[in-house]
């Protein structure tokens, strides 16, 4: 029954992420005082997308068309190491948060190859800014783990949620506070959200991610951007298990899943509503202004990291 | 017939006899291959069976020497090197079968100097006293010089040969020092002697060991900032030559200092491994910022080569905390990590450089910016190269991601040391490595985007050949070594503990595994989910349609090659970003008739400061030649003043010797 149930929570993750993109879109439609589209319409765009024909440049390789597989996969798998409703992840035995962190550096490093597959400047210019923003964004995510890791003696995410989930509040001290709001700058970096890129838009001089996948059309374009909702759905449950684990189901009775299944939607709906705010109330960051906002993000998860591992303030 | 022994006939056989068939380069090239690879066989089965069974090899020769003859065995821990190095050695030489194709205009001393040179790397670590290490290190050194100055019509190898000589040089004198204080305080030049002796040795002349060796060893290794002659030598070598310098002779350096620090000394005070951290850390960061910045291919790869040994030091300067603290079980995991990237690397390092060597052959230059494209001419190579980089930015489930993940797992096990100081250390340690994985991310997509992806760039890249299927070979071998090092990383571990094990004298206990990681159920649950996205795409959107067409070329008729992005252009953000390391400087000049808004032609040049060798070596450099002109003066090419010399230098000897007699 557990064993099911660890293996099917990545699943619900992946199916529920464009739901949650579809959720972030709506409520940025309504603080704009927009309609907007209805909540389900990335399904709709991923099924349009896969029915579509594919346009493949003459000028791209092999490597082109494995992409949408690599990106897909990588995250895919990159979701069975994290707990989401059940404290544990079907990948334990098999990795950790570091490797979670690798996991989500392979589809990057092929997306920025396919950017420079296809010969055009947009493609390249993406890719370079992409990895940039990666290089900068990666030594924060690591130390915003390490800051979780070293509160709990272990980098594996089901035992670091557990152990939060059941050391009641206390375990929310300063160090986690800190690394939290790193762990949130991360994510508006790592996911390709305002202030950092524009997902919404194809202007060239703002787009990053978009600029890199510029080439890819139909079944491609759609496993690209279900790989990329699924990115955010993850970094959204990540903030969510390291830092406010509770509520989370620590047995697997359909009582107890039920709630954390609730409570875990809850969470999820704050931190849309959080993300709608972010991204509606700034504007996007000039390009070399990135680095700072991710050296910010750096500092404040170091000082977290010192707070928590050297100073030993918290729990 | 003793094996070493056979080992060395084969390869002084293959110097020999590509000397003796110079007249017939083909087969001077392929005998001294096929030696090499016979006599790297022997020695790798040879060391692999001392690895895993434990059976000790050794060869001792008392020649005509006052220093002890020569002696020469094999434990665990030089057995694990005499691997590295023979295993790379073996794969370089077939490789080289059909790559040095390109040199046979110079196939008798390429022949000669490649079996001397590996002959003595591979004898490096087996040796078992001063004379025997020394003659050992001395015959790398001075072969691999000579194989950098293959091309002497050339002023640039030139110029990084004596660069190498210079600083390897100095190098052996800081090992010499290190041994010859050792030999002061045992009276003898046997290694067995030294480990006795070392508790008796006062902490001065412990530290002085240490700081002597730390230099020497760290000048072969290429730790910054005595890293300033391996982005000059590395490159101007054969590809294999530089494959197996950057792959296998930096590591020598590694063996050196554990050598000394861990079996002769016993570990230190907690400032050593404080140091070695540092000096990682510092080397890994700046050795991947200074490879994004490259893009002539081998440069790039051996400025990578820096920052590799930076993240073994990193391994190994955790261990030397760990173990000057008390925390043996930690210090042993430490020591495996830094063992473990070290084996890595030799293998992605090596693949890379095959690749590249094959790339400038097929292309006849070393300018990323004037290839691209070659994926569709070149696709083993590619596919190889791909893996390669793929493994050295540290990608699941690769081998270079396994043992960077194992450092993690160590310096996060110093986060739970009692002293602050370590700690601390630990932790920016971590942070350095988080940096730099990034780092190597974007080098590497550059280097393989920009020199395989897309339209080529020049005539020679659209002309390029697919490599030799002894190329082909090499390269495949090596491919298949990052997978399968990386799938089996447990098993590797298992082996390697026991020799961290050993290193670190006084653990009893193995280190309990902080949390496991199996890579290979990361590739199964990928190639799962990977199939499962193939079939629900099948499904829902039915057979594929796929149209190729030409990529926008910005409504200008065609894409050309000059409207891609440069790697110049790639690396820009990273340029500004850094600019106060890099201190940049550009020119832009454009021709013009009627005004600047209507160039006839632009040219921009953009070059970075190497701060380490402008402020740190120039000045040194100075002042040497300073002195150099002043003493110059004594000697004005006068006989004249030549025979007052001698008469004054006479005068005062006698003068000397009366008042000494009196």
């Amino acid at each position: 029954m557990k064993g099911a149930i660890l293996w099917a929570q990545p699943l619900l993750l992946i199916l529920a992420a464009p739901l949650i993109t579809g959720c972030v879109k709506k409520l940025k439609a309504v603080l704009q005082n927009r309609q907007g589209a209805g909540v389900f319409q990335p399904y709709r765009d991923l099924l349009k997308n896969l029915q579509k024909e594919e346009v493949v440049s003459e000028t791209a390789s092999w490597i082109f068309r494995l992409i949408p597989y690599v990106a897909f996969s990588a995250t895919a798998a990159a979701c069975c190491l994290i707990p989401v409703v059940l404290a544990g992840s079907a990948l334990d035995f098999a990795g950790d948060l570091i490797a979670l962190v690798y996991l989500l550096a392979l589809p990057r490093f092929f997306m920025a190859l396919g950017g420079l597959d296809a010969g055009s400047a947009f493609g390249g210019m993406g890719s370079s800014r992409e990895m940039m923003i990666a290089s900068t964004a990666e030594p924060a995510f690591l130390m915003v783990l390490f800051t979780a890791a070293v509160q709990t003696g272990t980098t594996r995410a089901g035992p670091i949620a557990a152990v939060l989930a059941q050391s009641g509040w206390g375990a929310f001290g300063p160090g986690a506070a800190l690394a939290f709001a790193a762990l949130f700058l991360v994510a508006l970096a790592e996911c390709g959200r305002l202030p950092v890129d524009n997902p919404a838009t194809h202007l060239e001089l703002t787009m990053v991610h978009e600029a890199m996948i510029l080439e890819h059309s139909g079944r491609s374009l759609a496993l690209l951007e279900w790989a990329s909702q699924i990115k955010l759905a993850l970094f959204l449950t990540l903030l969510a298990d390291l830092f406010v684990p509770w509520g989370m189901a620590m047995s697997a009775d359909l009582a107890s899943l039920g709630l954390g299944l609730l409570v875990l939607a809850l969470k999820l709906l704050v931190l849309i509503l959080a993300l709608a705010l972010v991204e509606t109330s700034t504007a996007k960051l000039r390009l070399f202004r990135v680095p700072d906002f991710l050296g910010a993000a750096f500092v404040l998860a170091l000082l977290g990291l010192l707070s928590q591992g050297v100073l030993k303030l918290g729990l | 017939m003793n094996l070493l022994a056979l080992c060395a006939a084969l390869f002084l056989g293959g110097s020999l006899l590509s000397l003796v068939l110079c007249e017939r380069p083909a087969w001077a090239r392929q005998a001294s291959c096929i030696l090499a690879a016979l006599a790297s066989f022997v020695l790798l089965l040879e060391s692999s069976s001392c690895l895993l069974a434990g059976t000790a090899y050794a060869w001792a020769w008392t020649g005509p020497t006052a220093l002890g003859g020569f002696s020469w065995s094999l434990t665990p821990f030089s057995a694990l090197f005499t691997a590295l190095i023979s295993g790379l050695g073996l794969v370089a030489s077939i490789y080289a079968l059909g790559y040095a194709e390109e040199y046979d205009s110079q196939a008798g001393s390429l022949g000669f100097f490649y079996n001397l040179f590996l002959l003595g790397m591979s004898l490096v670590p087996a040796a078992r006293n001063v004379f025997t290490f020394l003659f050992c290190w001395e015959v790398m050194t001075l072969a691999s010089f000579f194989l950098v100055i293959l091309d002497h019509e050339k002023a640039e190898a030139r110029k990084a040969g004596y660069l190498y000589f210079v600083m390897s040089q100095a190098g052996t004198a800081c090992i010499f020092a290190a041994f010859f204080l050792l030999y002061k305080s045992t009276g003898s030049w046997d290694f067995a002697a030294f480990p006795a002796a070392a508790p008796g040795l006062s902490p001065l002349v412990k530290t002085a060991v240490f700081l002597f060796s730390l230099i020497g060893f760290g000048t072969k290794a290429g730790i910054v900032p005595l890293h300033i002659w391996l982005p000059h030598a590395h490159p101007a070598a054969p590809s294999h030559v530089s494959s197996l310098m950057s792959g296998a002779m930096i590591k020598t350096g590694i063996y050196g200092l554990l050598l000394v620090v861990c079996s002769f000394l016993g570990g230190g005070p907690w400032w050593w491994g404080a140091l070695v951290l540092a000096l990682g850390a510092l080397s890994s960061v700046l050795g991947v910022l200074y490879a994004l910045m490259e893009n002539d291919s081998k440069r790039l790869l051996a400025f990578s080569s820096v920052e590799n040994i930076g993240i073994i030091l990193l391994g190994v300067g955790a261990a030397m905390i760990f173990q000057s603290l008390g925390q043996g079980s930690l210090a042993v995991l430490a020591l495996t990590a830094g063992l473990f990237h070290a084996i890595n690397h030799a293998v992605f390092k090596g693949l890379l450089f095959f690749g590249a060597g094959s790339v400038i052959k097929s292309t006849h230059t070393r300018n990323m910016e004037e290839m691209g494209g070659l994926i569709k001419r070149m696709p083993v190579t590619a596919l190889c190269c791909l893996i390669g980089a793929m493994s050295i930015s540290a990608l699941p489930p690769l081998n270079g991601f396994a043992s960077e993940w194992l450092t993690y797992q160590a310096l996060l096990s110093g986060f739970g040391l009692s002293a602050a100081g370590p700690r601390v250390l630990c932790l920016l340690a971590s942070a350095a490595l988080a940096l730099t994985g990034g780092l190597a991310a974007a080098c590497f997509v550059k280097a393989f985007g920009i020199s395989f992806l897309a339209l080529p760039r020049s005539r020679h890249a659209e002309d390029a050949r697919e490599a030799s299927f002894f190329e082909q070979l090499g390269m495949a071998i090596l491919a298949a070594a990052c997978l399968i090092l990386g799938l089996g990383s447990a098993a590797v571990v298992s082996i390697l503990q026991p020799i961290a094990q050993a290193l670190l004298a006084g653990v009893v206990s193995m280190p309990a595994a902080p949390a496991s990681l199996v890579p290979g159920a990361l590739l199964a649950v990928m190639t799962a989910a990977a199939l499962a996205a193939w079939v629900a795409v099948r499904l829902i959107g039915g057979k594929p349609r796929v149209r190729t067409a030409p990529t926008w070329g910005c409504g200008l008729p065609g894409l050309s090659a000059r409207m891609e992005y440069t790697a110049t252009a790639f690396s820009k953000p990273f340029r500004m970003l850094f600019a106060f390391l890099y201190q940049p400087t550009r020119e832009v000049r454009q021709d013009c008739t009627l005004s600047p808004y209507f160039p006839r032609n632009i040219r921009y040049s953009s070059e970075i400061t190497f701060l380490i060798r402008d402020r740190l070596y120039q000045p040194v450099i100075r002042a040497l030649l300073g002195i150099s002109y002043f003493v110059r003066r004594l000697q004005a090419g006068s006989v004249n003043l030549y025979l007052a010399y001698l008469s004054a230098t006479l005068t005062a000897l006698l003068l000397l010797s009366v008042w000494r007699s009196r």
